[in-house]
């Protein structure tokens, strides 16, 4: 380990470990959205969810690097423009996460609907303000599964110029120095952890009510 | 744009030769058959084992969540660095992600079957090798064959991103195309690993769609959660 290295290129470091939050960072928030939007109309008109998954299941199935270069073709960017990363994660944060807003508001109890129903909420204000919050702990569930996911996967994008911190794996690889990968591979574990622990607590802070006997 | 790929992809010649798309093609299904195999030969028995005794639920589940987080261009620079460069190292280093998804399944599967179910074949007499074999591992085949399935996913996925570390497959159209500005190339084999992936994806389903009892068959819904993220 080549401590005065890490000392040397703070700068480069640092900026690296920016870029990588934001690469990873902006695809979860908006995917985040596509997918609550896209979970509720599926939630709501039942015959659109079967196609759906079959879609957010094709574009689950094409490898990173492989839609990474796609995307070009179809945004009409450059293929360094880092826009191609970020369209692409947010295609499969929305792909994945779809299926796991359906599942968290088929799993609110009917009864509470019901209520909800009965005291004359309209459908989208019923799902907005009681379904979805029910469904939180669901929701976050799949969140951190996606989150870590792209976090590992921004890396990818290293091979086309744009990859965050995985620019120190392609970096250390052409000089053969240990040194940068492994800080490289060793920040990418602690982004993903602290980003796991943020999620945690975010659901704690928005469902007070789950917080006794609660395992998510 | 979208014409140009479709001529470049039906063009006879580039089908063939020791670089054109059909050796390419065979390269990639190579390097990820002969890692699932090792990855299948480490996860399953160790999967059946923790699923059946609940032993060690703990220290797996640890170490399948660590997994998720490993940047899978990362690992392979890593292993290569460290042994060298080849095929071996490449195959270790995409055995260290095939594993992690066959092994969370098999066990969740296993662990997941019904107590009712498993107490019943105790008690008409089975021993516990039969319990895992003629019970267990039937009812945990959807829940193992979705497990392979998303490691076959990451296999396809960082056989091609292991291109950098030059090995064949379809990978290398991509990292050569980038590296001599040939987009047209680099489109050719994003496009034809999508199309692996995605066929491959359905071989596996159809397999393990038949292999699974048809009495289970009804109840084949696996969880979200069971189709882990692959990079």
């Amino acid at each position: 380990m080549d401590w005065g290295w890490i000392v040397d290129n703070a700068d480069l470091i640092g900026g690296l470990l920016v870029e990588h939050l934001w690469l990873s960072g902006i695809p979860v928030v908006a995917g985040l959205v596509v997918a609550l939007v896209l979970g509720v109309l599926a939630h709501t008109y039942r015959w659109s969810y079967p196609p759906l998954l079959a879609l957010a299941g094709v574009v689950y199935t094409i490898p990173s690097l492989a839609l990474f270069i796609v995307m070009p073709l179809v945004l009409g960017t450059d293929v360094l423009d880092p826009l191609n990363i970020v369209v692409a994660l947010t295609l499969y944060t929305s792909a994945l996460l779809v299926r796991t807003v359906v599942d968290g508001l088929d799993a609110v109890p009917p009864a509470v609907r019901q209520a909800a129903v009965g005291m004359g909420y309209p459908a989208l204000r019923r799902i907005v303000t009681v379904e979805l919050p029910i469904a939180i702990p669901v929701i976050v569930a799949g969140l951190r599964v996606v989150t870590v996911a792209n976090i590992s996967m921004v890396s990818v994008g290293a091979l086309l110029g744009i990859g965050g911190l995985g620019e120190l794996f392609t970096a250390g690889f052409q000089l053969r120095f240990f040194t940068e990968i492994l800080v490289g591979l060793v920040l990418s574990l602690l982004l993903a952890v602290a980003a796991d622990a943020l999620l945690v607590l975010a659901q704690r802070r928005a469902t007070p009510w789950d917080r006794l006997g609660s395992t998510a | 744009m979208i014409d140009d790929v479709g001529t470049y992809l039906t063009d006879p010649a580039r089908w063939q030769g020791s670089r054109g798309f059909l050796t390419r093609i065979v390269e990639h299904v190579e390097y990820v058959g002969s890692a699932l195999l090792v990855a299948l030969v480490i996860a399953l028995p160790l999967g059946l084992l923790i699923g059946h005794t609940r032993k060690g639920v703990g220290v797996a589940v640890n170490a399948v969540n660590a997994s998720r987080s490993l940047p899978s261009l990362g690992v392979v620079i890593l292993v290569v660095l460290v042994s060298g460069l080849g095929r071996a190292p490449v195959l270790v280093a995409l055995t260290i992600l095939a594993v992690p998804p066959i092994l969370n399944a098999t066990y969740a599967g296993v662990s997941g079957v019904d107590q009712g179910t498993v107490r019943a074949a105790r008690g008409m007499g089975m021993t516990e090798r039969q319990v895992l074999w003629q019970v267990e591992l039937p009812m945990a085949l959807p829940l193992v064959w979705s497990g392979i399935r998303s490691a076959t996913l990451q296999l396809v996925a960082t056989a091609t991103i292991a291109a950098y570390v030059a090995i064949g497959g379809l990978g290398r159209y991509v990292i050569d195309g980038f590296a001599t500005f040939a987009f047209d190339e680099m489109l050719a084999g994003a496009v034809l690993v999508a199309l692996l992936a995605i066929v491959l994806d359905l071989v596996l389903a159809l397999v393990g769609h038949f292999s699974v009892s048809p009495g289970l068959r009804a109840a084949n819904r696996t969880p979200s959660s069971s189709r882990s993220a692959t990079a």
